[in-house]
């Protein structure tokens, strides 16, 4: 089914200088931080204690329940601490801190899987540490444990629409071999017949190289290549699959209802790499970039590696960062200092220079509409904003707040630069209180 | 590391555009008429534009320290507001009623409800409408200095036929400074649509829904039409009034509806009402409607209530 037509966005500026370089791997760090919680869902349990011996690949932490994640040690050394560890959610978890031997030993286990059955995929894939590497972090086990008819679409994300980054560009440039023993598995054990990956059209050399792996797949399954406009938020999950399939995944409802699975592109490699090789998630390439760091790359680095120790391979800052971002520059969390380590859903690393991220005063409200015209959703920030002032929960809910996925198009464009996705975010949290307050009288 | 960074919720960037530079942006589309009204009308054009520009802004920096306020004249929304009313009166005009119709624009319609952004019509019509019932010197037209054949009349008040249509292109007849030279107001229409300062849907279904009444109150006259549509304030007033944001529709449909509502209110009163032009009535009537309008074309939610299409 085609798009009737376009969902709106904002123009970007790209800055993707790094998608030609290729990916350096860097000597292992002195120290890893491993927290427990590098996904959604129940945190791992550490099953380690200080003093304990581990090798690249041991777990280090157990999933706890049926959505949670296996933790891994990404160096060979001994642990020195298991300590608290405060998440950029606010929330608190354990971390496992290791001190690296600097020989990358690899632990005995590490074998590839025998897959003979669907369910030996799952379970091979719940063991494997793996999540949604694009951001959100949900298991990918869980995601993909889903009835074969109902997958009608595996919709692949390889938009990577976020400025500066180009992380998933070097997975879909560098690691076909992965994608296609990842797209085997999945047509063979799991029912997938028909697959799209959307692509940004600023991304020629990955779409070429996407092209080529559809037509090597010809035979296993149908992969479309569907180039994107170069606008922002391609890679957003409803934006992706309308973009690519032409459903809409009404609000509340997940891409499943729909018959769709999306998978980022770094996610099915991982899960390709997976299967061949049986090592688990421990490593990431993340983009390192930003006015005020040296060397622009993308390094391959060791998960639980710090900010630091990375920019340091990257020759250091040239001047004093002005903001520290994990992720990209639309969605991506600031943090406090570098000294945070590289999660398993972190793709870049930016240190901006003030006049990168710099911020326009806030002005009144002159009700110019691009924040309505701009909203790939058709969303009125600036009448959800009033009627958040108002604290009018049927007017936040006749606007359909809770369909915001903050993809922060409307304060990017706001000349009066209102904080309009800042405020969708607070209706959001205001009308789901308003909702429980309700559900509670009942 | 030891210097401090910035802590902050996403969005990190942004795209750079600024109240500021939009009004820039209209003062700048603004240039052609004002130059225009100029030359067809000589130096006291100049003069009306001066002292009007020069009495907004200092009416709303004044207003801003007397109340203890910050100031807001950076944003150049006053400038904008006194030269689109100087634009919008006659070169003849006493110099106090400019003053006059300055303090209302920025002090009355502007200031005291809340400042750029939290007025409920535009400044410059609401002061335009206000001096049009109270002073004199805003019905008698004002002739162009440049020509001195028997300039006439405003075409409005005579029928539109008695001037040919390329002077009503070119400005070169009776009318106030900024609103007869057809030829300068698209120059800045266009200069707007090319910054994406403004859409197309509030001009151009105005200043369409205008032409086709009027082609069909003149008996199927194509000429006559066009001359209705090309005197008066109607093009002055779609292109550069009527799309003043605050006062507008923000979506496209409304807009459209916008442009419709003041294009068939403008001819009602022209061929209809007690006063030979409607523009700045018509406007003014439909900036009031504009919350209504938002509200009713509020564009689709995708995947809103469940919907899948």
């Amino acid at each position: 089914m085609m798009k009737l037509f376009s969902l709106h966005g904002v123009h970007t500026p790209h800055k993707k200088d790094t998608a030609h370089i290729k990916p350096i791997r860097m000597a292992p760090p002195t120290r890893v931080v491993l927290p427990m919680a590098m996904h959604i869902g129940r945190p791992a349990e550490v099953q380690v204690k200080v003093g304990d011996a581990v090798c690249v690949g041991t777990m280090i932490g157990a999933a706890a329940g049926p959505v949670s994640s296996p933790v891994f040690s990404s160096v060979s050394g001994k642990v020195v601490a298991v300590q608290d560890f405060l998440l950029s959610s606010g929330a608190t978890t354990k971390a496992v801190v290791i001190e690296s031997d600097g020989e990358m030993t690899v632990a005995d286990a590490i074998a590839p899987p025998v897959i003979t059955s669907r369910e030996a995929l799952l379970e091979a894939l719940a063991s494997s540490g793996i999540v949604g590497l694009g951001g959100a972090g949900f298991p990918t086990h869980v995601k993909l444990n889903v009835p074969p008819e109902k997958m009608e679409y595996l919709v692949i994300n390889g938009a990577e629409c976020e400025p500066y980054v180009t992380s998933d560009t070097q997975t879909m440039q560098t690691r076909g071999a992965d994608m296609a023993a990842a797209l085997k598995a999945l047509a063979k054990w799991l029912g997938a017949r028909r697959a799209v990956i959307g692509i940004e059209a600023n991304k020629p050399a990955a779409i070429a190289a996407m092209r080529a792996l559809a037509s090597e797949l010809a035979d296993v399954l149908a992969l479309t290549v569907q180039v994107l406009p170069a606008t922002y938020p391609q890679g957003g999950e409803k934006v992706l699959i309308y973009h690519t399939t032409g459903r809409v995944v009404p609000t509340g409802k997940l891409p499943i209802d729909m018959g769709c699975v999306v998978l980022n592109c770094t996610t099915l490699a991982a899960v390709g790499a997976y299967l061949q090789t049986g090592m688990p998630l421990v490593e990431k390439c993340v983009t390192v970039a930003g006015g005020a760091v040296k060397h622009a790359q993308n390094v391959l680095v060791p998960i639980g590696t710090s900010m630091a120790d990375i920019v340091a391979f990257c020759g250091g800052y040239v001047q004093p960062p002005h903001k520290l971002l994990y992720g990209g520059p639309m969605m991506g969390i600031t943090a406090p200092d570098d000294s945070a380590p590289v999660l398993k859903n972190t793709n870049a690393l930016l240190a901006l220079t003030a006049r990168e991220a710099k911020m326009p005063k806030a002005t009144p409200c002159i009700h110019c509409g691009s924040c309505v015209n701009h909203c790939p959703f058709g969303l009125a920030p600036f009448m959800i904003a009033t009627a958040l002032e108002r604290r009018d929960a049927t007017l936040l809910e006749e606007l359909a707040v809770m369909t915001c996925m903050e993809c922060g198009c409307c304060s990017f464009v706001c000349p009066a630069n209102r904080p309009l996705v800042q405020n969708n975010k607070l209706a959001k949290v205001f009308l789901r209180e308003e909702k429980a307050k309700e559900g509670g009288q009942k | 590391m030891s210097q401090k960074t910035v802590l902050s919720v996403s969005p990190h960037i942004h795209s750079g555009r600024s109240t500021a530079g939009i009004m820039r942006d209209v003062l700048i589309a603004l240039l052609p008429t004002t130059v225009a009204g100029a030359i067809i009308f000589g130096a006291r054009a100049l003069l009306v534009v001066a002292l009007s520009v020069a009495c907004a802004v200092g009416f709303e920096a004044l207003f801003n320290v007397l109340m203890k306020k910050e100031q807001t004249v950076g944003d150049c929304s006053a400038a904008v507001t006194g030269l689109l009313l100087a634009l919008n009166l006659p070169a003849n005009i006493p110099l106090w009623q400019i003053v006059a119709g300055d303090f209302f624009a920025i002090v009355v319609v502007k200031c005291l409800f809340g400042g750029l952004g939290y007025n409920l019509v535009n400044p410059a019509i609401a002061a335009r409408v206000l001096m049009l019932v109270s002073f004199d010197a805003m019905i008698s037209p004002c002739m162009p200095t440049i020509v001195d054949t028997v300039a006439t009349a405003t075409p409005l008040a005579e029928g539109a036929h008695i001037v040919p249509l390329y002077r009503l292109f070119l400005g070169i007849y009776g009318g106030t400074i900024g609103e007869t030279c057809t030829l300068a107001i698209l120059l800045g229409f266009a200069y707007l649509l090319f910054r994406r300062v403004i859409t197309w849907h509030i001009p151009v279904s105005f200043i369409a829904c205008a032409l086709v009444l009027c082609f069909l109150l003149e008996g199927f006259d194509a000429y006559e039409a066009m001359g209705q549509v090309m005197s008066g304030s109607l093009l002055l007033g779609a292109v550069f009034m009527a799309t003043d944001y605050v006062t507008s529709p923000v979506t496209p449909v409304g807009r459209v509806i916008f442009g419709v509502g003041a294009g068939l209110i403008t001819v009602l009163i022209r061929y209809f009402g007690a006063y030979p032009e409607g523009v700045s009535f018509a406007i003014l009537f439909m900036n009031i409607l504009t919350p209504y309008i938002d509200r009713l074309t509020r564009r689709h939610v995708f995947g809103k209530g469940g919907k899948t299409v």
